[in-house]
């Protein structure tokens, strides 16, 4: 299992394997959003925090289509699927794979943009913690709909469709305890419920994936 | 492994049905048949990647490894890294003796999309040989393959048959190895009311 971790991120590292695609869309977002609001800064520190959690989420789903499609045309998922590994951990270890190549550098680059959009410093370590929770929910839903969509020619636009409304909730409580906390108020609620959201989805998707993944396979 | 009067689907539709037929450890097995009458769903159904209409497969957990048309390369990697990581999850750590059955050497550190269709096969077989499977269940394993290779191939299933495998290769071509035929010709479905049938849900 290890393996197919190590091979998904060099996958992912390789010419072409849209390592960055995300973290570029990120900039460009926030690096344009002001242009767009106008010399505002008051009203741009307010609205930081839903930028910058609206930005992550889209750079997330650019590169979802690609975590079973490549290895669906080529092969290599029919031959996973007979291997002796469990399709579940196939599917666990992917997402993972997805999240180190695209949620944790966007964790990690995200503080730097936040200079960009006038965020207050005291928010600084709360968008790093809140995404560093949220992201790993953002994978593994983007995971499942990978798996849903896996068989179909021209797929990303189902894919978007089906796993937009099912990133709301953690876009919301991502977004207000990011708010809170920036604010200096108590957010622990928000962040227990983004916790509680990634945790259950981490523990039951790759199931429900592997599953889809079966029937598509027929 | 024994199989009996299986019957396989496609797509909704019914394939091939009667299918019996039994492979002994150093057997080689070729299937034959037109194009469209299920080499291809038969294989699949046998390696587990979909469910049979009816019959009995009795074999032992895990023995068959399953070689399709598309050769599962990843195109960025080398042909190395692309072995070991079949190895990896196979639980096989020599690749060595893989890459020379093959004659892949001198390709070692060539990232697969520099090579040629035949190479690529030629990768695509070596890692049959790194699955430590007893069952190989082969799909037009021979394409895009030269004389030579061909050749090669020939010497790996029967040095995996002598080592007490066996394989089932759906092929159109002659091998030059011993073994026996199972023609499918007449083994093609009739018209059989699937409807119920829905294979999403089953």
């Amino acid at each position: 299992m290890i393996a197919i971790l190590i091979r998904d991120m060099r996958l992912a590292m390789r010419a072409g394997g849209g390592f960055g695609l995300g973290l570029a869309f990120f900039l460009i977002v926030v690096v344009l959003v002001p242009f767009g609001v106008g010399p505002q800064s008051a009203l741009l520190s307010k609205i930081a925090p839903g930028i910058l959690w609206v930005g992550a989420l889209l750079a997330c789903l650019l590169s979802l289509d690609r975590i079973f499609a490549l290895d669906f045309e080529d092969g290599s998922l029919d031959l996973l699927a007979t291997a002796p590994v469990p399709l579940e951990g196939v599917v666990a270890m992917k997402a993972l794979a997805h999240w180190l190549t695209t949620g944790l550098p966007l964790t990690i680059a995200a503080p730097f943009l936040g200079v960009l959009l006038n965020m207050p410093v005291t928010g600084f370590g709360w968008l790093v913690v809140t995404l560093a929770i949220g992201t790993p929910a953002l994978s593994f839903i983007g995971t499942f709909g990978a798996a849903l969509t896996v068989g179909l020619k021209r797929g990303g636009l189902l894919l978007s469709l089906l796993v937009l409304p099912l990133y709301v909730p953690t876009l919301i409580f991502g977004a207000e305890a990011l708010r809170r906390g920036t604010e200096g108020f108590d957010n622990t609620t928000p962040l227990l419920m983004l916790a509680g959201i990634t945790a259950g989805v981490v523990a039951l998707l790759p199931f429900v994936a592997a599953a889809t993944i079966r029937i598509n396979l027929r | 492994m024994n199989v009996t009067n299986l019957a396989c689907a496609r797509g909704g539709v019914a394939v091939l049905e009667g299918v019996d037929f039994t492979l002994e450890a150093g057997q080689v097995l070729l299937l034959r048949g037109p194009n469209g009458i299920g080499k291809t769903t038969l294989l699949r159904s046998l390696a587990g990647l979909q469910p049979a209409l009816e019959g009995n497969v009795v074999v032992e957990p895990d023995a068959i490894t399953y070689g399709a048309h598309a050769d599962g390369l990843k195109s960025t990697l080398t042909v190395t890294e692309n072995l070991k990581f079949w190895a990896q999850v196979y639980g096989v750590a020599d690749i060595a003796p893989a890459m020379r059955a093959f004659n892949l050497e001198a390709l070692a550190d060539r990232a697969a999309h520099n090579l040629s269709a035949g190479q690529k096969r030629r990768l695509g077989l070596a890692r049959l040989l790194v699955t430590g499977r007893k069952i190989w269940a082969l799909d037009e394993p021979t394409v895009s393959l030269d004389v030579a290779s061909v050749a090669l191939f020939a010497d790996a299933v029967r040095a995996h048959c002598a080592a007490g495998g066996a394989a089932l290769i759906a092929t159109h071509i002659d091998l030059g190895i011993v073994a026996d035929v199972l023609d499918l010709s007449g083994k093609k479905a009739g018209p059989r009311d699937l409807t119920g049938f829905d294979e999403a849900f089953e």
